[in-house]
């Protein structure tokens, strides 16, 4: 089946697999959101706990996610990999430090014997959600702003210094947090977790005085977030981009390359436009009527437009991780992939994905069937 | 070279792995016994099976969540730290990788959440259904990065490619039954079977001491026991090929565990030993003084012949015309007319120089150019013959140990099922407590074959085709000083952390698991 596809097909169809997996991933970044919440929202600690444990049942989820997120680039586009980790080496470090304090949070928290306190658990939590989506949406960012990196594969033939991918900015990914568009796009990114935590625990949890705070602190995060979102997809559209030649190869800035991107490709503007719609509907819909399947709408148009953006960035002769040092160091879908093999090979195990959704909607909807109570604490013989 | 970063980096590594591996074995193993007590609930209707099963499995939770925090690192530090090297090997590392995360995390992940939420929400069946493939996911998950690492100690499957200046992928069945990769892997996971079989023995052990939860504790036994026998012994089996294997794929890391210099046949097993003082040679090897040797047993383990020749460090690094061994030097040599051959190709390219690149090319991809040079491509990077030679002290300790521990563990078992079988286990309380401070040992046994592993195939990240000086990312030492000492804060205070809350859960007992 795979196996009649060119090298270039094969890699348009791992890049749409990391966009999908890129958007699935913020979608559930809401466990992210929800964890900056668990203060402002509870109030009483039987609150706090409800809150947590409605997160609880999903958090692994967004971790597995994101390590899949990591192997799946390592695997279909190599360089990137080797470039961005190893080079932004304390942003990326960053956000894996705030990620492996929460890996333990949630089941630590209320157990006995717990000598750091439940509150250090909690602050763990709000760490994560607060810098881990902060971040990762800077991280993200570059993909649009480019990122201060040479490379040069002869390097291996060098006795001495012989790192291929080199960071030319002492900050090693830190450098990013000077940039103002970086800095909007990461601040979106957490507003987006807030408002789809916000839309979750609506959904999911049974408790009056809980679902009004929600709802109050809604209509905040959303008019902040869609703000800042309309502020980062102007500078977005206006800016230029790195395009490339199709035959040379050679790098170039283009003006307003990433609107011109959905242009040319209409099906990918119709996918993001989509997209934008059901988040504010999403959001609408739950401010404005008795409805709590918001998160549904957000949810999905969430992962339509980050799909669509990962698109607008990897496609359409469109370098996908810049280099704003050396324009003809830039990352594309074409000078980064793995070989024609490997991603046939993947491809393949590709196939598992639909099967891997099914039995995650199967179990989401087990577990997720009926809203959770301050009882089902009780009742269910797991606590976080 | 910045040696320092190198170390540093190793550092971080072998920190993170080392933590990482505190968690993971009890995982993979846990889960299996925690699937058969709830089966035996499923099958019996007997509650008292079900409150087995939710202490265990509680047990199985405090351990799984620190492995996933120590875990995600590991994946990332490839990239953070090994900058070089993801690129050099990524068309292969990196698919068993993804692999990985479809395949195994999300199951493990997904059926997770219905194993400690699921009881009231899902039928018994479909309950015991998802404990076994939690079990399933964690062995699975285990599976690709087993294979990953068996590629780095034994490429397979794959050829250079001197335009993209990496290796690919030509066979991805090569690499998945690798002999090294499918015999790593049943190595690895019984261990973790035997690690959790200890842990259960263990507990349970306390608890008939403490005169509780006598029936949790003879029935944990038994199985834990049955479980552990059967795993241990497959490991000793599991462990004899791996030992083949090392003598077949990597000589220099069997002579070092064994602190072997001087090659010859009919090479004694060497069961006990410690090193002291170094020798006269102009390599300063380590001497190993109050040697317990097994006659002809090295020449028997590695080849099942007692005449075999087996090289020892120096024959490696001087070579031996008679056993067809080139020496350290000339393979360096040889290293570096590949590594220059690349780079006069790579100019050429830039250059435009079709006639000269194409003329290249076909040197480079040639058989024998790539049999008799770019196969020591590695070796252009080691500037002195002694920096092929691993940690001796460490090799030799961390494989006599490792042995040493699998044998008392295949005795622990035997005497363990032979009381409980007897119903006699409880009034023996000096073997009880044997049992109980056993606990740690099969953690140490478990580091050291690691530690055998990695330290034994040292300078090489990929065994003979890129050492550790070439892989290291291009970031300063100091970054990685920093991020090694938060590490070790981090986990330290997690390891406190998990290891205060599994006892007290264990005090507690399971009425509040």
């Amino acid at each position: 089946m795979f196996d009649t596809l060119s090298l270039s097909m094969l890699q348009h169809y791992w890049w749409i697999i990391i966009s999908l997996v890129a958007g699935i991933l913020v979608f559930l970044l809401f466990v992210q959101g929800g964890q900056t919440l668990i203060f402002s929202i509870a109030k009483t600690e039987i609150e706090q706990t409800l809150l947590i444990n409605s997160l609880g049942r999903k958090w692994e989820f967004t971790f597995t996610t994101l390590v899949v997120f990591g192997g799946g680039f390592f695997a279909s586009f190599p360089l990137f990999y080797s470039t961005s980790f190893g080079g932004a080496y304390w942003l990326w470090m960053s956000i894996l430090f705030s990620f492996i304090i929460q890996a333990i949070a949630y089941e630590y928290r209320s157990k006995p014997g717990n000598f750091l306190g439940k509150r250090t658990y909690e602050i763990f939590l709000i760490i994560n959600g607060t810098l881990g989506t902060f971040l990762l949406g800077v991280a993200v960012s570059t993909f649009f702003t480019g990122s201060m990196f040479s490379i040069d594969l002869k390097n291996i033939t060098n006795s001495s210094s012989t790192a291929i991918s080199r960071w030319e900015s002492s900050g090693h990914g830190f450098e990013a947090l000077l940039n103002l568009r970086n800095l909007l796009f990461g601040i979106m990114v957490l507003l987006l977790s807030r408002v789809l935590g916000l839309l979750y625990f609506i959904n999911n949890i049974k408790d009056e005085t809980l679902i009004k705070r929600s709802r109050n602190q809604l209509l905040l995060n959303a008019v902040l977030f869609v703000i800042l979102f309309l502020a980062s997809v102007m500078g977005l559209f206006f800016a230029e981009g790195y395009a490339y030649m199709p035959d040379s190869k050679l790098i170039f800035l283009e003006k307003y390359k990433y609107f011109t991107n959905l242009t040319d490709m209409p099906l990918i503007g119709i996918f993001f436009l989509t997209g934008v719609v059901f988040v504010l509907y999403g959001i609408a819909s739950t401010l404005f009527s008795k409805t709590i399947k918001g998160i549904w709408f957000s949810g999905i148009g969430t992962i339509l437009t980050v799909f669509a953006l990962f698109l607008d960035a990897g496609f359409n002769n469109t370098a996908f991780y810049p280099s704003s040092f050396d324009y003809q160091s830039s990352i594309t879908i074409e000078n980064s992939s793995s070989s024609l093999y490997t991603l046939t090979t993947m491809s393949y195990v590709s196939i598992l994905v639909p099967f891997v959704g099914a039995y995650i909607a199967y179990t989401w909807n087990l577990i997720n069937n009926k809203q959770l109570d301050a009882n089902d604490l009780n009742n269910e013989g797991h606590l976080y | 070279m910045d040696i320092n970063l190198v170390d540093w980096s190793r550092g971080q590594f072998a920190l993170t792995a080392i933590y990482h591996w505190l968690f993971v074995p009890l995982t993979l193993g846990l889960g299996f016994i925690v699937a058969f007590m709830e089966s035996m609930y499923v099958r019996t209707n007997n509650p008292e099976w079900k409150r087995i099963t939710k202490f265990w499995m509680t047990l199985f939770g405090i351990n799984f969540a620190i492995g996933i925090a120590t875990g995600i690192i590991l994946e990332f530090e490839f990239g953070t730290n090994w900058s070089n090297y993801s690129w050099f090997v990524g068309d292969i590392f990196g698919a068993p990788l993804a692999i990985e995360g479809i395949m195994a995390f999300f199951l493990e992940s997904t059926f997770i959440a219905v194993m400690f939420f699921g009881w009231n929400k899902v039928s018994r069946n479909f309950h015991l259904l998802s404990t076994w493939l939690v079990a399933i996911g964690a062995s699975l998950s285990a599976l690709w990065i087993l294979v990953a690492n068996a590629w780095m100690q034994f490429p397979a499957g794959m050829h250079f490619n001197p335009d993209t200046a990496r290796n690919e992928m030509i066979n991805f069945w090569e690499i998945l039954f690798s002999p090294v990769a499918v015999n790593k892997f049943l190595h690895t996971i019984t261990s973790g079977f035997v690690l959790a079989s200890v842990f259960v023995a263990g507990i349970s052990a306390w608890y008939l001491l403490k005169k509780r939860e006598t029936f949790l504790a003879t029935r944990s036994i038994i199985i834990a026991s049955v479980f552990g026998l059967i795993s241990s012994l497959y490991l000793a089996f599991t462990g004899d090929i791996s030992a083949k294997m090392v003598a077949q794929k990597q000589p220099m890391k069997l002579a070092a565990m064994e602190g072997f210099y001087e090659g010859g046949t009919n090479v004694p097993l060497k069961l006990f030993g410690i090193v002291w003082g170094k020798d006269t040679s102009e390599y300063k090897l380590p001497n190993l003084v109050m040697k317990v040797e097994l006659p002809n047993g090295l020449s028997l383990l590695a080849y099942d012949n007692k005449n075999a020749f087996i090289p020892g460090i120096k024959d490696l690094l001087n070579g031996n015309s008679k056993y067809g061994i080139i020496s350290a030097k000339e393979k360096i040599e040889r290293g570096k007319v590949a590594r220059q051959t690349l780079r006069d190709l790579k100019d050429a390219y830039q250059l435009k120089d079709s006639t000269k690149y194409f003329q290249l090319k076909e040197q480079f991809m040639n058989p024998d150019f790539q049999k008799n040079y770019f196969a020591y491509f590695g070796y252009a990077f080691i500037d002195n013959p002694k920096g092929l030679i691993p940690n001796i002290p460490i090799t030799v300790y961390s494989f006599h140990g490792m042995v040493l521990l699998g044998l008392y563990f295949i005795l622990f078992f035997i005497v363990l099922l032979w009381l409980s079988m007897k119903n006699i286990l409880f009034k023996q309380k000096f073997i009880l407590w044997i049992v109980v401070l056993s606990i740690p040992l099969p953690y140490i046994a478990s580091q050291a074959g690691w530690i055998l592993a990695e330290v034994g195939r040292q300078p090489w990240v990929i065994q003979d085709y890129l050492p550790t000086v070439a892989a290291v990312s291009q970031i300063s030492a100091s970054s990685v000083q920093i991020t090694f000492w938060l590490f070790a804060i981090l986990f330290t205070v997690l390891l406190i952390a998990e290891i205060k809350i599994m006892i007290k859960q264990i005090k507690v007992g399971p009425e509040n698991s």
